[in-house]
């Protein structure tokens, strides 16, 4: 494995949150997680990127277990992942996690799509839900839209009502799977303004996703990925302007020329 | 047409009979069905065997099978009821897989994407089923639903042939046996009690449709 070990590189304070450890996936004969180390310290913002097919929306997924892997082990704050069932519901819980397709509750309003995980994961009472909901939907902007459904909302609109979704579970950390390449153009801003907004409140991310500008300005570390395994890995600053590894420069020169 | 006008109230008493017959099979199969397409789908391992085993058994024996089973077989082993009560278990027990595989198409037509954010947001299996999956899975599961429980309806004249007595298709075979009646006008009779129901569920059908559509 060829990543570049950098020391310091990362500017977040706090201890270890996520670790993964010696994590592999094996599709059939396709290897797409291919021995990953990774340690994502409390509040750091960690974005992942890399061309299509390198693994890293499974290594995002694989956090939550959406995915499950063959081999190695990855915990949260302390605890390893468990296998199925009520713990692992519990756990799921504790990470926030915003899809490409956002995947709004389509039969539910947006309002119902923020209060059903803290009514029903942790038991508040709907009053109480209601409230922090709404005063989630104003901060991501949707707040006078609560009665709507799903479908009467732009996509960008859409996905902060996700992004308040998730944060009505008050989670430790938040993954984002390609939160903007849904998105008409115009849509990604106001979605990227709530990620920066909440990257500067300090919330644990990681981020797969395309866009560079939010990665200088918010990440903390980049991790590239290619082909199942972290080629590289730095500070987006240093990441942007020097790569160190030949697909690194080679990505870079695709994607940035435009 | 006078062996069915002047017996209208052994009619209404046996279309009375078919309904409640009809109804319980409906509660019956729609609550079963839905709970084997639940473990069909599950993400238990013996679960889901147990729910293909059950589809394979109840939507391959033929329904005369099953109601023998019920009303011979079962007091065999000590089990005894009414024949009333077989008679709607039976047919519970059959149109439960059929239920079972509307209600997975149904399952299968939800985007994954809806599960998988329910799981993200840390509900359980059944939680994730319940409250996310199966209200939209219901949706398009409406039409072939509709059609499943339609057979029921008309199934329902088998279990009446077993002679649970009172219903629709006993008072027909009772007019023209016991009483020696003509077939035609009497089985026009009997065919028209059934017509009101099957024609009304269809009516409500298209009602039910048109209202989860708007919800949409």
């Amino acid at each position: 494995m060829t990543v570049t070990e950098q020391e310091s590189t990362s500017a977040a304070p706090g201890e270890a949150l996520v670790v993964l450890d010696n994590v592999n996936k094996w599709f059939g004969d396709l290897h797409v997680l291919q021995d990953i180390d990774v340690t994502i310290n409390r509040g750091e913002v960690v974005v992942v990127i890399g061309p299509s097919g390198s693994g890293k929306s499974t290594l995002c997924r694989a956090i939550n277990r959406l995915e499950t892997i063959d081999k190695g082990s990855i915990s949260l704050d302390g605890t390893p992942l468990p296998e199925e069932g009520k713990e692992l519901a519990k756990l799921r819980a504790e990470v926030g996690m915003v899809f490409q397709s956002f995947n709004l509750f389509a039969h539910k309003t947006i309002l119902e799509n923020v209060t059903l995980g803290p009514m029903k994961v942790r038991k508040k009472d709907k009053a109480a839900a209601e409230k922090r909901a709404k005063e989630l939907l104003d901060r991501v902007g949707i707040g006078h839209q609560a009665a709507k459904y799903p479908a009467q909302l732009s996509g960008g609109q859409q996905q902060r009502v996700a992004i308040a979704r998730a944060l009505a579970m008050d989670p430790k950390v938040m993954l984002f799977d390609e939160p903007t390449s849904a998105l008409d153009p115009e849509m990604i801003k106001e979605v990227l303004d709530v990620m920066v907004d909440l990257a500067e409140q300090g919330m644990t991310m990681v981020v797969v996703t395309h866009e560079m500008g939010f990665a200088r300005t918010a990440a903390h570390r980049v991790l590239f990925m290619a082909d199942g395994a972290i080629v590289e890995e730095n500070t987006p600053e240093e990441f942007f302007t020097n790569p160190q590894s030949d697909r690194a420069k080679d990505f870079l020169g695709k994607i940035l020329k435009h | 047409m006078e062996a069915v006008t002047e017996n209208l109230d052994l009619y209404w008493s046996g279309f009375l009979r078919s309904l409640s017959l009809i109804g319980w099979s409906l509660l019956g199969s729609l609550a079963l069905g839905t709970v084997i397409a639940g473990f069909r789908v599950s993400p238990i391992a013996s679960l889901r065997a147990f729910g293909t085993g059950w589809v394979t058994i109840f939507r391959n024996c033929p329904l005369t099978i099953v109601l023998f089973f019920m009303a011979f077989g079962l007091p065999e082993i000590g089990i005894n009821t009414s024949f009333y009560v077989f008679g709607i278990t039976g047919l519970v027990l059959y149109t439960s897989a059929f239920v079972c595989e509307a209600i997975r198409s149904g399952i299968n037509s939800v985007d994954t994407g809806q599960a998988e954010a329910a799981r993200a947001i840390g509900l359980t299996f059944t939680q994730t089923m319940s409250q996310v999956v199966l209200p939209q899975a219901f949706r398009s599961a409406v039409p072939p639903l509709g059609s499943v429980q339609i057979a029921m309806f008309k199934n329902s004249a088998v279990v009446g042939a077993f002679g649970i007595g009172g219903d629709l298709y006993s008072v027909g075979r009772n007019l023209t046996s016991a009483q020696g009646l003509a077939f035609i006008p009497v089985l026009t009779g009997v065919a028209i009690g059934y017509l009101i129901i099957t024609l009304s569920a269809g009516a409500l059908l298209a009602v039910i449709e048109r209202k989860v559509a708007i919800a949409r």
